[in-house]
C-alpha cells in the first residue's frame, strides 16, 4: 500500500497522509499501468494470414489497444483490451474474429 | 495608508476582488450578489483588472468554469445567493473535494419557497458540510476584509480549500456604510500569488479521477486534515492582516461576554442589534453578554466551549431552520461543543428572521429577558423557540 512517484501508480488504501491531494494525478501518459483487460466479456483473436495491414483497426480502437509495428498490425495488447468487438466488426477481411470469453481458456 | 469611503456591502467586495486581480471570474446574476459581478464587470471593462470574465449561464457552470479555472492554476472567483448556491450545489463538493481554493461570496438569502429574496443562512447552512470554509460577516467591513484574509487562508498549501465568504442579504449587501479600504498593492502583497504544488498548465495532470472504494475514504479523511489546517491558518492571516490594517479578527468576537451571565450565540448582522441591547441591558445592571461566530467551518469546538462554560444560560439564535423537529444547525453544533464540559450553560435554540423577517432590538432583549427566567427557574422548559413568529 504505496505511492510509486515513478509512474504514480496510487495503491488502494494508501494511508490517507500519503495520497496526492484530492487524488490528483500529477503527471500524464501512465494510464498504460491500469491494467483493463480483466473487465473483458469476450475478445478479439486476430489471424495475421488473412490481414492486409489495412489499419481500419486501428483508429476505431478506444483503448489503444492496437499494436502496431514498423507500420503493420502486430496483434492485440491484452493487458488493456476491454473486448469492445468494434476492430472486429470494422475489419473488411475476417482478419479479427470476436469470440466468446475473455480471457484464453 | 487606508482609504475611508461609504460602500454597500457588495461594492466593497467587488473592491476587493479589483485590488487581488484573480485569474478568472465566473458568475451568474441572482439578486442580493447580483452587484457583485456587475461592479466586477464595469472593472474589467475599464481595464482595471487582467481578469478574464465568463458570464456562464447558469451557478451550476459558474461553478464548474471556476474549479476547471482552478484547477489549471488561475485563481478563480465567483458570487451567488440562495437558489444559485443551491443550483451549484452538485458542484461545491467537486471544489471542495479537488482541493481547488475557489473564492466565493455567498450573500446569504433564503433558499425558496415560499418564493422569497431576503435575507436569512439556509443558503450557506445547507452547505455546510460541503467541505468549504465558511466565514460569516458581520457588516461590509467585515464582508471586504472576511474577502481577503479568505483567499490567503483557502490557497495555504496545509489548506487548499474552496472558501465562502458569508454576509447577509440587502442588509449587509446594499446599505451604504463608513468602510475603511487598504491600498490596491497592500492588498495585493498580503494575497501574493496563486502558486499551487500541482496545476493543469503546469504540468499534465488529471483532477477529479475515479476513486471507488480504495481511494475514496483516504481522500476525504485527507480532505477532513485540510478543514482542520484552515483554523490555524485563519488565525494566523488574521494576526497578519490586523498587523496591516488594525482590524483585529479571530475566530468568533465575544461581547462583554468574560461576566456574563446570560448570553446569546448568533452568526451574522444581527450581531450588531444584540451588541446594542447588550449594552443597553449592562446599563440595567443585568450581565449579558454576546458571542458572534464567525468562523462556522472549521468548527471552532474547543474555543466555544472554553468561552461559554462559565455563562448561566445561553440562547443560539439560527438564522435558518432544520426542519427536524430537534434543532437548528448552529444550536446543535453549539450543545455539541458543550457536551464535554462537566458543567454546561443551560442551552436553548431561536429560529429567528427567516425570509428576512425584521429582528428588533426588541426582539433581542425579549431573548435575554427568557434567559433570565430560565436561571431564575432553573431548568429551560421548551428548548426549541421562534422569535419574532405571528402565532395565536
Amino acid at each position: 500500500m504505496a505511492v510509486d512517484k515513478e509512474k504514480w501508480i496510487v495503491d488502494p488504501q494508501t494511508p490517507w497522509q500519503q495520497t496526492t491531494l484530492g487524488g490528483i494525478i500529477p503527471t500524464g501518459g501512465n494510464a498504460k499501468y491500469y491494467i483493463t483487460g480483466g473487465w473483458r466479456a469476450n475478445r478479439p483473436v486476430f489471424d495475421a494470414e488473412k490481414c492486409k495491414d489495412c489499419r481500419l483497426c486501428f483508429p476505431v480502437c478506444p483503448d489503444s489497444s492496437i499494436v502496431l509495428k514498423d507500420g503493420k498490425m502486430a496483434g492485440i495488447d491484452y493487458d488493456h483490451c476491454k473486448g469492445c468487438g468494434v476492430c472486429c466488426e470494422v475489419c473488411p477481411f475476417g482478419a479479427l474474429e470476436y469470440v466468446e470469453g475473455g480471457q484464453e481458456e | 495608508m487606508a482609504k475611508k469611503d461609504k460602500l454597500s456591502g457588495n461594492e466593497a467586495v467587488a473592491i476587493a476582488m479589483r485590488q487581488i486581480n484573480p485569474g478568472v471570474v465566473a458568475a451568474f446574476p441572482i439578486t442580493p450578489s447580483t452587484e457583485v459581478p456587475q461592479y466586477f464587470a464595469s472593472f474589467v471593462n475599464d481595464g482595471l483588472v487582467d481578469t478574464e470574465f465568463v458570464p456562464v449561464e447558469s451557478e451550476h457552470s459558474a461553478m464548474s468554469a471556476s474549479i476547471a479555472a482552478s484547477a489549471a492554476g488561475a485563481r478563480a472567483m465567483t458570487a451567488t445567493s440562495s437558489n444559485g448556491l443551491a443550483l451549484m450545489y452538485e458542484m461545491l463538493y467537486i471544489a471542495a473535494s479537488s482541493r481547488t481554493p475557489v473564492i466565493m461570496s455567498c450573500v446569504n438569502r433564503t433558499v425558496s419557497g415560499p418564493l422569497n429574496i431576503h435575507n436569512d443562512h439556509s443558503d450557506s447552512m445547507g452547505a455546510r458540510d460541503s467541505g468549504w470554509i465558511q466565514v460569516y460577516g458581520e457588516n461590509n467591513q467585515e464582508a471586504y476584509d472576511n474577502f481577503i484574509i479568505g483567499t490567503k487562508v483557502a490557497e495555504d498549501p496545509d489548506v487548499m480549500l474552496p472558501f465562502m465568504n458569508c454576509y447577509d442579504g440587502f442588509i449587509t449587501s446594499h446599505s451604504v456604510e463608513n468602510i475603511e479600504l487598504m491600498e490596491d498593492q497592500e492588498v495585493k502583497d498580503f494575497v501574493g500569488e496563486f502558486n499551487p504544488e500541482y496545476a493543469l498548465l503546469k504540468s499534465p495532470s488529471a483532477y477529479g479521477p475515479l476513486a471507488l472504494q480504495g481511494y475514496h475514504y483516504e481522500t476525504k479523511r485527507q480532505q477532513a486534515e485540510g478543514m482542520k489546517n484552515a483554523k490555524e491558518a485563519i488565525l494566523k492571516y488574521s494576526a497578519e492582516f490586523e498587523k496591516l490594517t488594525g482590524r483585529k479578527y479571530g475566530l468568533y468576537e465575544e461581547y462583554k461576554l468574560d461576566d456574563a451571565e446570560i448570553a446569546i450565540v448568533i452568526i451574522g448582522s444581527t450581531a450588531g442589534t444584540a451588541k446594542y441591547t447588550v449594552d443597553q441591558l449592562r446599563e440595567k445592571g443585568i450581565k449579558a453578554g454576546l458571542l458572534k461566530i464567525r468562523v462556522f467551518r472549521p468548527f471552532p469546538k474547543e474555543e466555544i466551549a472554553e468561552v461559554l462554560k462559565h455563562v448561566k444560560a445561553v440562547a443560539v439564535l439560527d438564522k435558518t431552520c432544520s426542519l427536524n423537529d430537534a434543532g437548528a444547525p448552529l444550536f446543535l453544533e453549539v450543545r455539541s461543543a458543550l457536551y464535554d464540559l462537566e458543567t454546561r450553560p443551560m442551552l436553548i435554540n431561536y429560529i429567528y428572521g427567516l425570509g428576512g423577517r425584521d429582528v428588533k432590538t426588541s426582539d433581542i432583549e425579549s431573548v435575554y429577558n427568557d434567559l433570565a427566567e430560565i436561571v431564575k427557574a432553573g431548568k429551560t422548559d421548551n428548548v426549541y423557540r421562534y422569535l419574532g413568529l405571528a402565532e395565536e
